[in-house]
């Protein structure tokens, strides 16, 4: 009976090596890919303890094997074996041994807590960090740069290489930050000023990192996801210079009349987004003033995601951005079930499509106004 | 022995409400008080919730096969897995330790019933209808959706209109009283009423998990309840504990929460251990290792077990203080866990051991559980839980502890203990077949779980997207839970089978140590002819091995006589009472009346209550004397 257990388990653990050779582990989200000191240091930590705990498994286990097969009751023999009832200096011997596995575990442990974990003091915060406020709603994120006068919604951009400090708040339930490849989590609580930092370093590749909501928030709680972007300085420079240059919404009306606009749809979109509602809830900085408490749509053209990170916005594939768009726009429950963004046009409206795809148009130029100049007649042109 | 275990004489029949019954038909088992029915009733509603807690979790894991799917709705999926978590929580796993203890205690200490017969029968009435008022919640308007923990604000009014959440907090405040009531039945039992030469050094380690996990019980209850109690006012009377437009913080609740929380997972796991720690020396034909180290190690795990609870919470901005001390603590536990491991181990060294179904289990429960326990020590670690926790690594680690531990444990503890309870065996042959169905199963849905928590899927999570590496993993955990399911099917099958055609089991099929053994299986309705005496841990294999019992013949012969003082007007044999159910079911009812604010109900209920305690209080000492062969 033990071998043919045995076998089978050694079986299947060969299988399972052969599994994880085919699975690869820095996928986008992966916790185990780490890209930044931190993680760095909370990855190293899991390394250091999962070979401790594999040699206690391995020990438990091979003395396990052991027994089981030099101490099996034979046939036949009825003999009773010796009734030790226990042996103090090994007892004390094995927790002993426990005792100096826990302060192998612990002692990087609580060097690695100070490291990470620490509150930032507001007279320790200097004029190089990135301070941003960070507002969980059901389900979506706002990101607020007091610094810098940006308002925008699930993605986060930060220069490489500064430490970012996030203030975190919840406008319902609870929720939760967690970008694994560049931070651990920190709950957003109702209530509560917690506080969340992380940096990064010159190890850091520029580029996207996805982001979600770890903490159950009802509803569509799987689809509150965000995206992180590091950004070289120069790229960062653009972005707020992006959001800095728009005139605010008074100035902004008295200039649109010099405004050379000449894409019809977009001026179609642009109208339409006021009269289908869409202006009463999403602020777009110098023509909508919005609510606060709804997602900003302020330069949504450069964005590499929609609906709190759900569908793609690929930067180098207009076509597939506004094919996600207007999926969206048509029926925002099929692509992020209970949210709640209106459905505004019903199943058999003749002008949806048309509408929709002005809406998608004029969308799709904020923050691209120079190349939607250029591509007039192109790709956004029918 | 403070209490006797003689009542005064019969006879001062008050006129009562109702006769107290002594049918023995099909409605005898409402009506009993005997602690083995009661154990029998725990560990098949153990095993009816289970069934639930396991046909939610396979809707669960499909919607979970592939990424994308819409077999659940989100709303739908959150009840789905916040009902689950309660059930295998509340009315499956914990309710099994408690029918193993309220069977095997009594037998174990060699006493003939628990201190307080009818309140354990109400105890059990209470946990089955705050079982089923939680059950009815899905045909009411949708299970609750917020979580196991439910935690605020999600669960207030204006977040969380419908019923769902009522359902939750007035459940498991009604399971709450059964629970508490028979956790002081049990400790009044094991302090009073343990056979004479049984000192507390001499208990069975079942008998010592029980005591400590039912002082965790009297412990931990009352933060939870106080946290039910406050949220069922916000909800019904508009307080603002936990409103955060008044100044309610929501972190009280994960406090509170898990001050009862974190003992809950020992409550549920050190029965656990105690079964294990029977089944071990039997069939290694030895005593256990270490006992004063084991009775130990579970006191400390337990006292320690109030001093962790924090962990759940270390990425909720404690600080690093906090986190560093809450995280000490829970390391420590693994010291002493760690010691009742080595002693497991250290009991089969050296034996000669026999490859049970039973001991199957009780191996795969230690490799399994070390496992779970080295998960729990990584997550033990801020800086890894702030990736880790609320991630399917969780997930993973509490079940292993969970369902690969303590199921496993319940599991082994069923194969060594239904010929005693039945006197029927399972089959060994199929027994082999299911435990490597079931065990295997566990491990092919959990272990894979680690892997997709570490790659970025948040637990509680209705659906993941293609393109994150999460299918494989994903796939493989929903591919073991049909293993297992067969498994647990083919049990059931097995299970109902060996109750008609199972070999007779005799008294002692497996050449076991505990007083349990001595007497017939299925045990007689007053358990013991005799009045056994205890002259060491396992009391029954030195009656068998007298050559290794060292007690002085003078000793021996004074606990004998102390036996026989106990049993010489005959043994009194408690009668039955309708009131213990009556009174848990006008809680039943109750609860509706809390859950949907009519009070006329409520208050009828409450006098109904009130009125059903006094009958009670009177109705008599009923029951009858019998005068076994050989007694006076």
């Amino acid at each position: 009976m033990p071998n043919r257990r045995w076998f089978r388990l050694i079986g299947l653990s060969i299988l399972f090596i052969l599994l994880l050779g085919g699975c690869s582990f820095d996928t986008i989200q992966s916790a185990l890919d780490p890209q930044a000191p931190i993680p760095r240091a909370q990855h190293d930590l899991l390394i250091w303890v999962s070979w401790l705990s594999l040699i206690v498994i391995l020990g438990v286990g091979g003395v396990l094997f052991v027994s089981l097969i030099r101490f099996r009751a034979k046939a036949n023999d009825d003999r009773i074996p010796t009734q030790s009832h226990g042996n103090t200096a090994l007892e004390i011997g094995l927790i002993a041994l426990a005792t100096v596995i826990t302060i192998l575990v612990v002692v990087p442990s609580v060097r690695t807590i100070f490291k990470t974990e620490g509150r930032i003091q507001a007279e320790d915060i200097t004029a190089d960090d990135i301070i941003v406020n960070v507002t969980g709603y059901q389900w979506w994120w706002a990101f607020d740069y007091p610094d810098l006068g940006i308002t925008t919604a699930n993605e986060l951009h930060i220069p490489k290489g500064k430490r970012v400090i996030l203030n975190l708040a919840s406008a319902d339930v609870l929720h939760s930050f967690w970008v694994p490849k560049l931070s651990g989590k920190r709950d957003l609580i109702p209530n509560q000023d917690n506080q969340l930092w992380f940096v990064t370093d010159e190890n850091t590749p520029e580029g996207v990192y996805y982001g979600q909501c770890a903490e159950l928030c009802l509803g569509a709680h799987a689809y509150m996801r965000f995206r992180v972007i590091v950004d070289s300085e120069a790229d960062f420079a653009t972005w707020i210079d992006k959001f800095q240059s728009i005139a605010p919404l008074q100035a902004s009306t008295q200039a649109s009349v010099q405004l050379v606009q000449v894409d019809p749809q977009i001026e179609q979109g642009k109208l339409l987004f006021k009269q289908k509602g869409c202006g009463a809830c999403h602020a777009i900085k110098g023509y909508s003033g919005g609510a606060p408490d709804k997602p900003n749509l302020t330069n949504f053209g450069l964005r590499n995601s929609l609906a709190a990170g759900v569908l793609e916005m690929p930067a180098d594939d207009l076509e597939l951005k506004k094919e996600h768009l207007m999926r969206w726009l048509r029926d925002p429950q099929e692509v992020k079930p209970t949210n709640r963004m209106p459905t505004l046009w019903a199943q058999d409206d003749p002008k949806a499509d048309e509408e929709i795809a002005a809406i998608a148009a004029y969308l799709l130029s904020l923050g691209n106004e120079a190349e939607t100049q250029a591509s007039v007649g192109g790709n956004y042109g029918n | 022995m403070a209490i006797s275990r003689r009542p005064a004489a019969a006879g001062s029949n008050l006129p009562g409400l109702l006769n107290r019954p002594t049918g023995s038909g099909l409605l005898s088992w409402f009506t009993t008080i005997d602690h083995k029915r009661l154990g029998i009733l725990y560990v098949l509603s153990g095993f009816f919730f289970l069934a639930v807690g396991t046909i939610e979790s396979s809707l669960i894991r499909l919607q979970l096969i592939a990424p994308n799917m819409k077999l659940l709705s989100p709303d739908l999926y959150n009840q789905m897995f916040t009902a689950h978590g309660v059930t295998m929580v509340f009315l499956a796993i914990m309710p099994m330790g408690i029918g193993f203890a309220n069977y095997l205690v009594p037998l174990q200490i060699g006493a003939r019933d628990l201190a307080f017969p009818r309140l354990n029968a109400f105890g059990y009435w209470v946990y089955l209808f705050g079982g089923l008022l939680f059950l009815t919640s899905w045909f009411l308007g949708g299970a609750p959706d917020v979580g196991w923990f439910a935690y605020s604000p999600l669960t207030s009014l204006s977040n969380n209109p419908g019923h769902g959440t009522d359902f939750y907090m007035v459940a498991l405040f009604i399971g709450g009283i059964g629970t508490l009531v028979t956790a002081m039945n049990i400790i009044v039992t094991i302090v009073n009423m343990r056979a004479p030469g049984m000192t507390f050094m001499r208990m069975p380690i079942f008998v010592w998990m029980v005591f400590v996990t039912m002082f965790l019980v009297i412990f931990a209850f009352p933060p939870l309840t106080i946290a039910l109690f406050q949220v069922i006012m916000d909800r019904s009377f508009g307080t603002h504990f936990y409103d955060p437009a008044f100044g309610g913080l929501p972190i009280l609740w994960q406090h509170l929460f898990w001050i009862f929380g974190h003992p809950e997972v020992y409550i549920i796991v050190l029965p656990a251990f105690g079964a294990i720690s029977e089944i071990i020396p039997t069939f290694s034909r030895k005593p256990l290792f270490g006992y004063p180290v084991m009775v130990l190690s579970g006191i400390f795990i337990g006292f320690m077990g109030f001093a962790v609870w924090a962990h759940h919470m270390f990425t909720t901005g404690l600080g690093a203080i906090a986190n560093t001390a809450f995280s000490l603590t829970t390391v420590i536990i693994g010291i002493p866990t760690g010691a009742k491991i080595f002693n497991w181990l250290a009991t089969m060294v050296g034996g000669k051991i026999r490859f049970t179904t039973a001991m199957l289990f009780a191996i795969a429960f230690l490799i399994t559980f070390t496992m779970g326990g080295v998960t729990g020590i990584m997550l033990a670690l801020p800086p890894f839980t702030a990736q880790a926790t609320d991630s399917y690594f969780v997930v993973a680690h509490f079940h292993y502890v969970m369902g690969g531990g303590a199921l496993l444990a319940f599991f082994g503890g069923i194969y060594y203990w239904f010929p005693k309870v039945t006197g029927k065996m399972l089959s060994e042959s199929l027994g082999k077949i299911i435990f490597f169905l079931v065990a295997g199963g566990l491990h092919l849905i959990f272990l894979p779980q680690h892997f997709a928590g570490l790659l970025g899927m948040p637990r509680r999570t209705q659906t993941y997207f293609a393109g994150y590496g999460l299918e494989i993993w994903n796939s493989l955990s929903t591919i073991g839970v049909f293993v297992a399911i067969i498994g647990a099917l083919l049990f059931a099958f097995d299970f109902f089978r060996s109750l008609k055609n199972g070999k007779p089991a005799g008294n002692d099929p497996w050449d076991a140590r505990t007083l349990e053994w001595s007497i017939s299986s299925p045990p007689p309705v007053h358990d013991f002819d005799h009045t056994p005496i205890s002259t060491g841990v396992d009391a029954f294999w030195l009656s068998k091995h007298p050559e290794f019992d060292h007690t002085d013949e003078a000793e021996r012969e004074e606990l004998k006589k102390l036996a026989a003082e106990i049993d010489d007007h005959g043994i009194h044999v408690p009668g039955q009472s309708w009131w213990p159910f009556i009174s848990a079911a006008m809680m039943f009812v109750g609860g509706y009346a809390v859950i949907y604010h009519n009070w006329t109900l409520g208050v009828i209920c409450l006098l109904m209550i009130v009125m059903s305690t006094f009958a009670w209080a009177f109705e008599g000492i009923g029951g009858k004397h019998v005068h076994p062969e050989g007694s006076h």
